[in-house]
């Protein structure tokens, strides 16, 4: 058999979501428009009316309509989409615990925008990252190629038996969706072979009536949430296996729950989520090539979080920065939380420092790194920084 | 009363492997009895009854059973609501204080 041809496209990140949900043949897409996310809607409504995607494309009044739609869809037993960013996520909020409560394996991209107030429609961690607890996996891309990739790897591991949870693909706002890049296309039938057909499990049925989303009394709730739980550590060996399975048809894998870059032989990493991840590579590359003992480690599944990952890394770092395009209010950064958390282990004593920056759009600049990466350095050799600290921040004192 | 009791002899879930997948499963898993609230319950005066069938149809719980010679109200599913009582057009129900006889 002949390989089948490899497509480029010279695409936007909203438009390679788009692509990559054409090519996982949801039934019914159902999704309200919004800033920065627009894109992805807009091309799906196109392929919809051109009859390139056979697909129900629902019209409907509210993000919380939307997930509401999809839910109803997953129910009726096939495979679905939805797209949002931003206040919309939050307007989805209650939906999104009824997705992951009922274990419908819907699939939804989140173009990563702040939250009001103050307005601002530009990107940032802090709308996905303030549903952390929804139930949902939450995997962050770092560009185009990597959106396009993980949405369709998101299906495989939405659906898995083990998981059946449902999984939001996180691309910054304007940074990956609206930038331009050569992204590479597979087949339709090499998706369709990765994917295979749709497997309803809690679907509705005429033969067999079920019941669906029942109430749950006090003495059995704990039994349900712990399957969520178990459905989450499964996901962590589903994600890398998902990933792996994927590289062997593309070509292109991202190191399953993390994406490591010169790690190995590291003193001190940097820690980053979504497209930052790539600025950081770049200064690290060239703080390489001056000789210094650096590394960077992308995270790609924030839940479930990869704790056991961090924790074996804590023990070979000297310094671990974490950058954070978020702020939990009145304590730090979400990720470098969760990485503190993983850290705190007998015989791991690797100093940390949290660098809050890239909010609400702001630029996180080369040279911004390239002092994290100084800073890093020197808590390594025992100085003493501050802890939380904010690149570019007007009148810091330090 | 020929209405399923699916109470009768329902085994709660031993093993992890017994528990629905989320909550959905098919009829008659993880059920109790589901009327604890009720301050009036529904009595039927079985004369005047004519077995119209409005207060079956009408019961949101579906608490209502027509399937025997008389109509039997199936109180560990009645709520106490009396849309039945409220509903009969030859006031057959009324509603009776819990703890106090008929």
């Amino acid at each position: 058999m002949n390989a089948p041809d490899r497509k480029r496209a010279f695409i936007s990140g909203g438009e390679a979501v788009a692509i990559a949900a054409r090519l996982c043949r949801p039934d019914v897409v159902a999704a309200y428009p919004i800033t920065p996310q627009t894109v992805i809607v807009e091309k799906i409504s196109d392929y919809v009316a051109a009859g390139e995607m056979r697909a129900q494309f629902l019209l409907v009044e509210s993000e919380h309509s939307a997930l509401a739609a999809v839910m109803g869809a997953s129910m009726s037993g096939v495979r679905t989409f939805t797209a949002t960013s931003s206040q919309g996520l939050l307007y989805m909020c209650e939906m999104l615990h009824y997705v992951s409560g009922s274990r419908f394996p819907v699939v939804m991209a989140n173009a990563n925008r702040t939250v009001a107030a103050p307005w601002n429609i530009f990107g940032d961690h802090r709308d996905s990252i303030s549903q952390r607890d929804s139930g949902w996996i939450q995997l962050y891309v770092e560009n185009c190629q990597e959106a396009l990739d993980t949405l369709i790897q998101a299906y495989r591991i939405a659906e898995d038996s083990r998981v059946l949870t449902p999984v939001m693909v996180n691309l910054d706002g304007y940074v990956l969706t609206h930038t331009y890049e050569n992204v590479e296309i597979p087949a339709q039938e090499i998706v369709d072979g990765y994917l295979g057909p749709f497997k309803p499990v809690n679907a509705f049925s005429f033969e067999k009536p079920k019941s669906l989303c029942f109430t749950a009394p006090p003495e059995w709730q704990t039994e349900f949430r712990y399957q969520q739980q178990e459905a989450m550590g499964a996901a962590q060996r589903i994600i890398a296996e998902a990933d792996r399975e994927y590289g062997r048809l593309t070509g292109r894998c991202y190191g399953g729950l993390v994406d490591e870059y010169n790690v190995r032989d590291a003193d001190c990493v940097l820690v980053a989520m979504g497209s930052v991840a790539g600025t950081a590579r770049i200064v690290a590359e060239r703080l390489r090539d001056r000789g210094h003992k650096v590394g960077l480690v992308k995270v790609r599944s924030f839940r479930p979080f990869p704790k056991e990952y961090f924790r074996e890394l804590g023990k070979k770092m000297k310094a671990v920065g974490v950058i954070d395009r978020d702020i939990s209010f009145g304590y730090e950064g979400a990720l470098y939380s969760e990485i503190r958390s993983a850290l705190y282990t007998p015989g791991v004593s690797v100093r940390t420092i949290n660098f809050i920056a890239g909010i609400s759009g702001r630029d996180i600049k080369q040279e911004y790194i390239e002092s994290m990466y100084e800073q890093l350095r020197r808590i390594a050799e025992g100085e003493n920084v501050p802890e939380i600290q904010y690149p570019g921040l007007r009148w810091q004192t330090w | 009363m020929n209405k399923p009791k699916a109470l009768n002899g329902y085994k709660y879930p031993s093993a992890k492997e017994e528990m629905p997948l989320g909550p959905g499963s098919y009829a008659g898993v993880l059920i109790d009895v589901n009327s604890g609230w009720r301050t009036f319950r529904p009595a039927i005066d079985l004369d005047m009854c004519k077995k119209c069938l409005i207060c079956w149809l009408l019961c949101p719980d579906g608490a209502i059973d027509k399937s025997g010679d008389r109509l039997e109200i199936d109180y560990d599913y009645c709520k106490g609501c009396g849309i039945c009582a409220y509903e009969c057009p030859v006031k057959a129900i009324t509603m009776v204080k819990e703890g106090e006889r008929q």
